[in-house]
């Protein structure tokens, strides 16, 4: 389900991050439906960025400590063309179990994009400016989903993000089954 | 309402007279195909959202195809396989390429028209990007994930946005030096790697009604590597005659209205393309070979459902007929029917495999390989800072495994060429 209020830490990375940046090819063998194994896909979450490009603006931030699974940030902030590359639905899986709620970008790829949505994994809303030149890594954001801002409580400014358009309804319901079930395309279980 | 090719099969699977771009559809689906990598995910959800005893919409619609992590120890990657065989077995699946039998096939999306399942008019769902490969077959065919295979796995249903079409037009007759994978190239780095974004790729022209199938699945399989959601070709008599060879199912061809609407058109004369390269780190890092000529190499690979197939071999032997690779070059086959005709097949009496092994390549075994990388043990991986140049699709940092090497992507000619040279090389050198 799509909280009213997502808020925490900025996590800040440039434009086309691929599905390989967010989740290397060598780590999707991992169990999804293994409580345990699961976490290795927050381990290894954004694992692939370039170190230089990693937290921007300085760089050379992880997104996951050492030894950890789960990430301290809440909300990725992108350029354009977020989540390019591979259908992998383990990408938008890889940050949601690394904690990530919502990932604020440019655009996105529709394969990324769509996965987000019906699986419900992350909340992937558009800006129409560059914050991922304006928001630095470690910033505390608070993210209204039903206002549809950004606002930046460490720099202290309110951004305005795009409208969710058609995917909302299937957002709010928490994914495609559960808005199927909702509108009775299929049977409640 | 005058509508495109892929604007009349969305419609035609909505059940509406007319889909226009920015409708949203559910659309009934002919084929589902997913592969080790995404097909366990993919029958997790299907148990969880649709019960431990749920069966699949429709037997004869479910095809699957084990090909990304074959030829590894990587416990992991094994017990996946497993999984695939314990869901069919269960399922009771007609369709499936089991490892280590007489079915194994390979590359998923060059194993799926061999088989005779990409036909026009239809609608194909797979669990992998680069499932549009399939549109070559005047057909809507995209990559989806776990969770949307899930839900088609169980109703045979899925919403789809209907893109708006950009239509890529190419004129003229292919000069020698010049293939498929440098008209894509050329493409993807004019429009960028989201220049097509939510949008399909229709190609069209004197050019590629010329073409084999196997060359418009290469301009298809690409069109992700500018964000498209689907490419496509218009059927015509090669498509119908490949096909038919294939399978006795039933189809229906679909053609654009002559005044149906596109989002942009394209033009090129393919006299102008000349041969190309993406540099490093993404397809749409565009480089007449020419400006790159000489850059120092480590290893040549040629392989994947892009530059993996019969013909992608046959062009690369034409080059290193007689000749010595001065580099670590890498063949891997996409399929064992690709395998099989490269040993079968000769150039001036000597096998195309031969041609290879003279040359000092080495062959892999059929499957997606270095392709992605995969796991360490994979043939052809990078693994450290090497410089490579490649027949596949995306060159992503850390893409083919070690994220400290660099790919070049191109076409088998100049990747064949290259491999001789130890340098990148313009495959002209060897036609003229």
């Amino acid at each position: 389900m799509l909280k009213h209020i997502i808020s925490g830490k900025a996590f800040v990375l440039g434009n086309d991050i691929d599905t390989d940046q967010i989740i290397p090819a060598a780590h999707l063998v991992y169990k999804l439906d293994d409580p345990e194994e699961r976490k290795n896909y927050g381990r290894f979450a954004l694992s692939g960025v370039p170190v230089a490009q990693s937290g921007l603006p300085d760089g050379g931030i992880p997104f996951i400590d050492e030894g950890t699974w789960q990430s301290q940030y809440v909300i990725v902030i992108g350029g354009k063309n977020f989540g390019c590359g591979s259908s992998r639905e383990h990408a938008p899986v890889s940050l949601n179990i690394a904690g990530i709620e919502a990932v604020v970008a440019e655009s996105y790829a529709r394969i990324f994009y769509r996965n987000s949505v019906d699986g419900g994994f992350v909340a992937p809303f558009e800006t129409s400016e560059h914050l991922y030149q304006e928001i630095r890594t470690g910033d505390e954001l608070v993210l209204d989903t039903q206002a549809g801002t950004l606002e930046n409580k460490t720099q202290g400014k309110t951004h305005a993000l795009m409208p969710l358009g058609d995917i909302e309804a299937i957002l709010r319901a928490g994914g495609v089954f559960n808005y199927a079930r909702e509108t009775g395309m299929i049977e409640t279980k | 309402m005058a509508m495109t090719i892929t604007e009349k099969i969305l419609a035609k699977h909505a059940n509406r007279k007319e889909a226009k771009p920015g409708d949203n559809v559910w659309i009934d689906v002919d084929v589902l195909m997913t592969h080790d990598v995404c097909g366990p995910g993919t029958f997790g959800i299907f148990k969880k959202e649709f019960g431990a005893g749920a069966k699949v919409w429709d037997r004869d619609k479910v095809v699957i195809i084990p090909d990304h992590y074959i030829f590894t120890a990587d416990k992991h990657a094994r017990r996946n396989i497993e999984i695939l065989r314990d869901f069919v077995k269960e399922q009771e699946l007609p369709h499936y390429y089991d490892v280590d039998s007489p079915r194994y096939k390979g590359v998923c999306h060059v194993a799926l028209p061999e088989e005779g399942f990409t036909r026009p008019g239809e609608v194909l769902f797979g669990t992998d990007s680069h499932t549009c490969t399939a549109g070559a077959f005047g057909e809507f065919a995209t990559g989806i994930g776990n969770t949307d295979a899930a839900f088609v796995l169980g109703t045979g249903k899925l919403w789809v946005k209907v893109p708006a079409t950009m239509k890529f037009v190419f004129d003229g007759v292919m000069p020698k030096y010049l293939m498929a994978k440098d008209l894509i190239l050329a493409a993807i780095g004019a429009i960028g790697v989201d220049g097509a974004t939510y949008r399909t790729m229709e190609f069209s022209g004197t050019t590629i009604d010329a073409m084999t199938m196997e060359d418009r699945m290469t301009l298809c399989n690409m069109v992700i590597e500018a964000g498209g959601k689907n490419g496509v070709c218009v059927p015509d008599a090669t498509t119908i005659e490949y096909v038919r060879a294939r399978t006795s199912k039933e189809f229906e061809c679909f053609y654009n209205d002559d005044d149906a609407a596109y989002h942009s058109v394209h033009r090129f004369n393919v006299k102008d393309i000349e041969p190309t390269v993406a540099k490093p780190h993404s397809p749409d890092n565009k480089a007449r070979v020419s400006e790159v000529a000489g850059t120092k190499l480590d290893r040549a690979y040629i392989g994947s459902c892009t530059g993996g197939k019969i013909s992608d071999f046959v062009a690369a032997a034409e080059i290193l007929r007689g000749q010595k690779v001065a580099i670590d070059t890498f063949i891997v086959p996409a399929t064992t029917d690709v395998e099989r005709a490269i040993n079968e097949m000769t150039v001036d009496g000597t096998t195309i495999m031969q041609v290879f092994r003279d040359a000092g390549c080495r062959i892999g075994e059929p499957s997606c390989a270095a392709c992605l990388g995969g796991p360490t043990d994979t043939f052809g991986r990078l693994n450290g800072v090497e410089v490579c140049i490649s027949t596949t699709n995306r060159n992503f940092p850390g893409r083919m495994g070690s994220p400290k090497s660099q790919v070049y992507l191109a076409s088998p000619y100049t990747v064949a060429a290259s491999a001789v040279k130890g340098v990148i090389t313009s495959p002209r050198e060897f036609f003229e």
